[in-house]
């Protein structure tokens, strides 16, 4: 007879951000909100796209803070996600002619239903099996992306070039601006939805999956129910942001949507503070400048550079941007004591 | 029939690959409770160890212990000075930091090695296996070492002190330390064992895959996904897992139609995925049974 | 007598939350003493923190050598077994192997072997189930592991943590008779953390009644045991 091995759940592999830390506090938002929309106005076209670029990332690591910080579910799949959703904005503006706005709410939709289908088998899985299974569906993607059979849709192997939209009713600004100011409005859309959706009844439901899912489901949660939820949402997002990815890029190829996004979105989610809805943009900020600021350091060796200065953040900060908000915050409350 | 059980045998022969690289894994996580995905970064680094040995006229067996006790040196030199700072940080954190090593160890061998392919050596030589077309020698001797490890494990855990040692630390931490047993160590030797495990596998590996840098990325991920199927506490099952994620993936390749080499992997990982939605602790696993 | 544990001024911590305001007292050597308390008093934390096993700040000696900055391994080294509560069985390995596990630390190979044949006989049921998985035992069964698993370190000073919980009367009784021996017998120190005073206080010379991370009575069993206070309290008449 095999033995069963009993654990008591341990603490939970993601801990739990108290709410009244869970946003920025409204002084900051203002700021933030303020740099970040006069900021495009005093800087080149190549910084905006980097820019936009910035949120972009940000909404994808956004929403894996709200799947995995949110309801505790590990993900190395959201490349899958972030990849429909850039095809679905690529094949309707292309093959179909939508216009590039209405494609993101479709995006969105399409990548909602993907996710929740897929949060159905996930439900027997948990921590390592369902990074696993993630994984599994990261790595699938980029080839599911090139087989033959959707080529025309496609576009194969050389995947489907996107045209940019020109700012509207004929406003004196460039493409790349518009695109900023667009995405931007989404951006903030998506992350008061988010806040109010961690905040609200299905929000709690999530956080105490993430805590503990027996005592959870004990009271009453149902559970299968909120986890694909939380996956559906999750998957919508990152498709959004995908959208909005193939229309900056404006193209989009398979080789484009490996598990290195993946990772590097997970990444993300730990540099800025694991459920922490704020620290996404700077998750995002590392993922996109770090590599680049590492091999300005050394071609050979940017990989150890990347490396180094991933380790070098994870041992001040181990819990992310999070902490050094907390840090500042406590500091700033010393100040005010004086 | 016969086209089955050749592939089968072949998938046998390829599977002792990813039953190494499964024990390896399932060694780790033994000790630390999750994955290293830097594991496969490290056995490659062992193994290009031992290739600039044989280069500078070292036989190849007295490199290839040489090898084994650097790498074993360097598993515990990695947990103590990189991980074990991060004992208390959250597991994320820690997957971050396995991130951030792969990172470092592919790069710093891409330097120092450089990219292009080279040829390793096998002990065993690679003629037919008794005749047969579809196991070379080479293969064979693999699948011995890899049992011969296996056996090697089972006695070790089994019949030593040490062995009950890093049982009892790995299963409840708290209750070792009440017995005094100091569970810090016992995790930096598991990273060490792991280490030295996967410095074999990658010694066996190379002749057939080639060495380069990025040679492992394959083999680790079809060894993640066998240490699982085979159930993550059983080293046993790891082995089984790799033989049967071997003939998993060559018989997919014979007889799913419009297959290519691509997609193989992420079929063989969907299979063990479904494998896994129906029995959640692997195939040998111990059920786990959670309470509140 | 000479004072086998010292604690002097004992505060510990669970993150911010204080639990044990300047705890104080003694363990005479070969006593056995009792430390009782409500749920929530603070005597968990006590042996916890003799054991380093949580934040604390405060002078703890035994044996004259202070146990502060010593990892819990390093003290159980020292000589003191901790039993604690819910049993820490090694669930998934054999019942001899969880003694084993016991005298990890010990190098007399014939020693050790010799030990585990005493447990048996203090254990009988133990050695019939000796191949068993350590899980698959009973509650009670279970805790007869735990002490003599703690015994094979061979400890001058033990620590249990609630033995009797879960389990029924009559196996409490029969843990305690053995306990009481090995007390007498082997000389070794004992501190029970009990919620079942009655059985604690009979099986005890000495009593500590804690509230609130504090001790607010010391004595001896039978004095405690008389005091109305504690009788209304703990003893239920």
């Amino acid at each position: 007879m095999s033995a069963v091995q009993e654990t008591v759940t341990d603490a939970p592999a993601v801990e739990a951000v108290p709410k009244r830390a869970m946003t920025l506090g409204t002084g900051t938002s203002l700021v933030m909100l303020a740099l970040l929309i006069a900021a495009p106005l005093f800087v080149k076209n190549f910084i905006i796209f980097q820019m936009t670029m910035l949120l972009i990332y940000g909404l994808a690591v956004l929403a894996l803070n709200i799947l995995t910080g949110g309801s505790g579910q590990f993900s190395l799949g959201q490349s899958a996600f972030y990849a429909v959703g850039a095809y679905t904005s690529a094949i309707l503006m292309e093959h179909v002619g939508m216009n590039y706005a209405l494609t993101l709410p479709i995006a969105g939709l399409v990548c909602f239903v993907f996710g929740f289908l897929f949060g159905q088998p996930a439900l027997r899985l948990s921590g390592v099996y369902l990074a696993l299974a993630t994984f599994a569906l990261a790595t699938a993607m980029p080839q599911l992306l090139k087989l033959g059979y959707f080529e025309h849709w496609t576009g194969g192997v050389q995947g489907l070039v996107v045209t940019k939209p020109d700012a509207p009713f004929g406003l004196p600004i460039s493409q790349d601006m518009w695109l900023y100011y667009f995405t931007l409005v989404i951006t903030i859309a998506i992350y008061i939805f988010s806040v109010n959706l961690l905040k609200s009844r299905s929000g709690r439901a999530f956080m105490a999956i993430r805590d503990n899912e027996i005592a959870a489901s004990a009271m009453g949660i149902n559970v299968a129910l909120y986890k694909t939820l939380a996956f559906g949402v999750s998957a919508g997002i990152t498709g959004v942001a995908g959208g909005l990815g193939a229309i900056a890029v404006q193209f989009v190829a398979p080789d484009g949507y490996t598990i290195t996004l993946a990772i590097s979105l997970f990444l993300g989610m730990v540099v800025g503070g694991v459920g922490w809805l704020p620290g996404s943009i700077v998750g995002s900020a590392f993922i996109i400048f770090v590599p680049n600021i590492a091999e300005g350091i050394s071609k050979g060796l940017s990989g150890a550079v990347f490396g180094v200065i991933l380790f070098l953040v994870i041992y001040l900060v181990p819990h992310g941007a999070r902490q050094v908000a907390l840090v500042a915050q406590h500091l700033v409350g010393k100040l005010k004591q004086r | 029939m016969e086209l089955l059980t050749n592939q089968v045998l072949a998938g046998i022969a390829t599977g002792a690959i990813y039953a190494c690289m499964a024990l390896a894994v399932v060694m780790i996580y033994q000790a630390i409770d999750h994955l290293n995905f830097a594991q496969g970064e490290m056995a490659m680094f062992s193994t290009f160890i031992s290739w600039q040995l044989l280069q500078w006229g070292v036989p190849y067996w007295g490199a290839f212990v040489l090898t084994l006790a650097l790498s074993f040196a360097g598993g515990i030199l990695i947990e103590r000075l990189l991980f074990k700072p991060l004992a208390k940080a959250p597991i994320l954190t820690n997957v971050a930091g396995f991130i951030a090593l792969y990172a470092i160890i592919n790069s710093v061998a891409g330097l120092i090695w450089d990219f292009t392919i080279k040829q390793y050596p096998t002990p065993f030589g690679s003629s037919p296996f008794l005749g047969s077309q579809l196991i070379s020698t080479h293969q064979a001797g693999m699948i011995g070492v890899t049992i011969l490890l296996l056996i090697g494990l089972f006695f070790f855990f089994r019949f030593t002190r040490m062995g009950l040692a890093m049982r009892a630390a790995a299963s409840v931490p708290e209750s070792a330390r009440l017995v005094g047993i100091n569970t810090s160590w016992m995790i930096a030797l598991g990273w060490g064992m792991a280490a030295a495990i996967g410095s074999i596998a990658g010694m066996m590996i190379a002749p057939v895959v080639f060495l380069e840098p990025n040679m492992m990325l394959g083999v680790l991920i079809y060894g993640f996904a066998a240490a699982v199927l085979g159930g993550l506490t059983s080293p046993f099952g790891a082995v089984v897992g790799g033989f049967l994620v071997g003939i998993f993936e060559n018989l997919v390749g014979t007889y799913i139609p419009g297959v290519g080499n691509e997609l193989k992997l992420p079929i063989a990982l969907a299979l063990i995925v479904t494998v896994l939605v129906v029995k959640p602790a692997g195939l040998f696993g111990r059920p786990i049974v959670k309470r509140v | 007598m000479t004072a086998m544990l010292n604690v002097r001024d004992l505060r510990a911590y669970y993150g911010q939350v204080q639990a044990l305001h300047g705890l104080s007292f003694a363990l005479d050597e070969g006593s056995l003493t009792t430390l009782l308390g409500a749920n929530g008093a603070g005597k968990t934390t006590t042996l916890r923190a003799i054991c380093n096993m949580v934040r604390s700040t405060g002078a703890i000696e035994f044996d004259g050598a202070a146990l502060s900055g010593r990892s819990t391994e390093n003290i159980v080294r020292l000589g003191i077994a901790h039993v604690p509560q819910g049993r820490g069985t090694f669930t998934t390995m054999t019942v001899e192997e969880n003694l084993q596990l016991g005298a990890i630390t010990r190098s007399d190979k014939a020693g050790i072997v010799s030990d585990i044949e005493r447990m048996y006989d203090h254990f009988p049921v133990l050695k019939q189930r000796y191949a068993q998985q350590a899980g698959t035992l009973s509650g009670g069964e279970q805790q007869m592991l735990a002490v003599a698993r703690a015994l094979m370190l061979r400890p001058r000073l033990m620590l249990l943590d609630e033995p009797s919980f879960g389990l029924a009367p009559l196996i409490v009784r029969d843990l305690f008779k053995i306990l009481g021996k090995i007390n007498r017998e082997d000389k070794v120190t004992i501190l029970v953390v009990e919620q079942n005073a009655q059985l604690a206080l009979e099986l005890a010379d000495q009593a500590y009644v804690i509230e609130t991370g504090r001790i607010v009575m010391s004595g001896s069993a039978a004095e405690i045991g008389n005091n109305e206070d504690v009788r209304k309290s703990y003893l239920g008449y």
